[in-house]
């Protein structure tokens, strides 16, 4: 048995025989020609051939419902246009007298050197998309059809390096992993083993060409791959395989499935995200809307203070890729505890009783509107929640209306398109919780903060680790204030979410659904488990002898708005 | 002939993704756009040379536009950086 280390990309486990991929090595000619215009024709040929090909990639991953790689290959479709850098080096040797295949070969070498010379791996990551098209088009020139390297049996391919439309055009069927010598983490062989979910080893650079036909286990958690293991450890991984596969297809089946109880009691299952980053994640987890997005982190990724634009395109991404998705975005929640210099704040003794979110923001009105009103042009692109947090009494729930709407009669005057949206706030102090019923007239949802609200509530910082043996994140007093905020909030036709840690713990989802909690909004990972949990509740029995109220106009009213419809992947958006 | 300078907000800069929507933009034009900084510069068409520029977060760029429509080509590049950069 030998054993070899690579990095992993997906955790997870392959089994099965190994085949050893190789692309053709093409001899090219470097005698030069008479006919230019001839070889100049063969390479428009060529050119226009691989963009057609890359093309109905693009759309075949369309049709399969991953828009991300769909976007990779548009961008391949592009990056051989007219005047850009591959047509240029090429159409330069062709005038030099070179033949196609050459002048292919030695372009898109000069192009891919561009790219690996840059600093950014990102970028440097994209030399393999020229590699990619220089392979494509010198296939064409030769014409060769490379489909038959994967062969045909299943197997665990081991390659050089995967080209983003080699690793596309593989059959998945036969495809039990993947082992390469290059790539990076940032590479759309990586991005598209995620997507496939396919256990991928890269950088492992003992490959070798006897490995073909080997008996193999590429194991994904411990980052390595073993060649002709011992019995011990083909037992001990095909039986994590076998557990992973019952676990993963049980998660799987939940996509797409209502999260309701087995009495039939709905409760919508939301995503807490951080950015645009988490687009995806709150797509590939099948989250039905977004009940939390800290909107912190334009704050703290920026030097200085963020302009309205600034603001606008990055809500204005996450609303219109999420669309009709429900994205409630939480304004700014900073405070003297995260530090941002050019806030200017006073450092205080007690910052998590200080001067924070809203408390800011109604103290420097200017400050405030610049993200009302990117929040409200945003709204024309999707369906926006605004929440505003740790909010104590309704006069500052009003002021906050009051200077929302200064807003949108400036953006009306300007001409600007508004949109839809709702109105909230976080419920994480004890006085939200308690004066519930008066601010519930103000708004159209509640959305408990469980964290704050804890800490509030129990008087424990939720950082100090001495404390440990006196918090209960079950407290009956915190329960108590969840229950009340719930019922405050339906007596008024506002809609009750929860948005902390509480919210995933399995151990209280039959809790909050016997409350009558309409949503939860958790990290995205927990999504498919918690709806998991929900399908397993049945109140039936509680219900018969609580008595409890027919369903909230305003449920109904906001599960029509958001359901769930599979909408665009990042690239695939952005190139539509 | 029409000018503009923007300074780039974006934290990753010109990357793939939008650069391939800011070329689609482009390309609706008749007139030519070219992306310049400081020595370097690119049509707007040209996807791999504008990501080729590196162009990052504070970077001040130059937009050039000439040809018959660059009036409303200037302003849509203009209205695309801003909310896409």
């Amino acid at each position: 048995m030998q054993v070899f280390k690579g990095i992993k990309i997906v955790n997870g486990i392959g089994i099965g025989k190994i085949k050893i991929y190789k692309v053709p090595v093409y001899e090219i000619n470097e005698a030069l020609v008479s006919d230019q215009e001839a070889e100049l024709a063969r390479f428009e040929a060529a050119k226009t051939k691989v963009q057609e090909q890359q093309s109905a990639l693009a759309e075949k991953e369309r049709k399969d419902g991953r828009e991300e790689t769909a976007g990779i290959f548009d961008a391949h479709a592009m990056m051989l246009e007219e005047d850009d850098v591959i047509d240029e080096a090429c159409k330069e040797l062709l005038s030099e007298g070179h033949t196609a295949e050459y002048a292919v070969n030695k372009g898109c070498e000069a192009a891919e050197e561009v790219f690996k010379n840059m600093e950014d791996p990102y970028f440097q990551a994209r030399s393999a998309d020229v590699v990619d098209l220089k392979n494509s088009m010198l296939d064409v020139l030769f014409g060769n059809d490379t489909e038959s390297l994967q062969g045909t049996e299943p197997a665990i391919l081991v390659a050089e390096d995967m080209a983003p439309s080699e690793t596309v055009k593989l059959d998945k069927s036969l495809l039990l992993g993947l082992v390469t010598r290059l790539g990076s983490s940032n590479s759309h062989t990586a991005i598209l083993a995620r997507s496939m979910n396919l256990p991928t080893l890269i950088q492992c650079q003992d490959i070798s060409d006897d490995w073909d036909g080997k008996f193999a286990i590429l194991d994904g958690y411990n980052s390595c791959i073993y060649i002709e293991p011992e019995q011990e450890i083909i037992d001990k991984l095909t039986a994590k395989q076998k557990e992973d596969r019952e676990k993963e297809a049980k998660l799987q089946e939940l996509k797409g499935k209502p999260s309701v109880t087995k009495d039939g009691q709905k409760v919508r299952l939301y995503a807490n995200i951080g950015g645009p980053k988490d687009i995806n994640a709150v797509i590939e987890n099948d989250a039905e809307g977004v009940g939390l997005f800290r909107s912190e982190f334009v704050y703290l990724n920026s030097k200085t203070d963020p302009s309205e634009d600034e603001q606008f395109a990055a809500y204005k991404k996450v609303l219109e890729a999420l669309a009709p998705r429900l994205v409630i975005i939480r304004t700014c929640d900073i405070g003297a505890d995260k530090t941002i210099d050019y806030m200017k704040l006073d450092k205080e003794d007690n910052p998590a009783l200080g001067f924070r979110a809203v408390r800011i923001c109604l103290s420097r009105p200017d400050f405030f509107k610049r993200q009302l009103r990117a929040l409200l042009r945003a709204s024309a692109f999707g369906n926006l929640g605004i929440m505003f947090p740790m909010i104590i009494s309704k006069w500052e729930v009003q002021e906050c209306k009051k200077i929302l709407n200064e807003c949108k009669e400036e953006l009306t005057r300007e001409g600007v398109a508004i949109g839809k949206y709702e109105i909230g706030i976080m419920i994480e102090t004890p006085a939200a919780a308690l004066c519930a019923d008066d601010l519930a007239e103000e708004v159209d949802f509640f959305s408990l903060g469980t964290n704050d609200l804890t800490q509030y509530t129990c008087a424990i910082d939720r950082q100090s680790a001495n404390l440990e043996r006196f918090a209960d994140t079950h407290h009956p007093a915190v329960l108590r204030l969840i229950r009340e905020t719930v019922e405050a909030g339906h007596r008024h036709n506002t809609w009750v979410g929860i948005c902390g840690e509480l919210g995933a713990d399995p151990t209280l989802t039959e809790t909050f659904l016997s409350m009558g909690v309409d949503e939860l909004s958790v990290n995205p990972k927990s999504i498919l488990p918690l709806r998991g949990n929900v399908r397993n509740v049945d109140l039936s029995g509680l219900k018969k002898n609580n008595n409890p109220e027919p369903k909230k106009e305003s449920e109904v009213k906001a599960e029509a708005k958001t359901e769930a419809k599979p909408a665009k992947g990042f690239w695939g958006r952005l190139f539509s | 002939m029409k000018e503009f300078k923007y300074v780039i907000t974006d934290p990753v800069g010109i990357h793939a993704r939008p650069a391939g929507l800011l070329v689609k933009e482009a390309k609706n034009f008749k007139s030519v756009a070219t992306f310049i900084k400081g020595d370097k510069s690119a049509k707007a068409t040209a996807l791999m040379k504008l990501m080729g520029m590196g162009i990052v977060q504070g970077d001040e760029v130059t937009v050039r536009v000439e040809g018959e429509d660059e009036e409303a080509c200037a302003a849509a590049i203009e209205k695309f950086l801003k909310e896409n950069f």
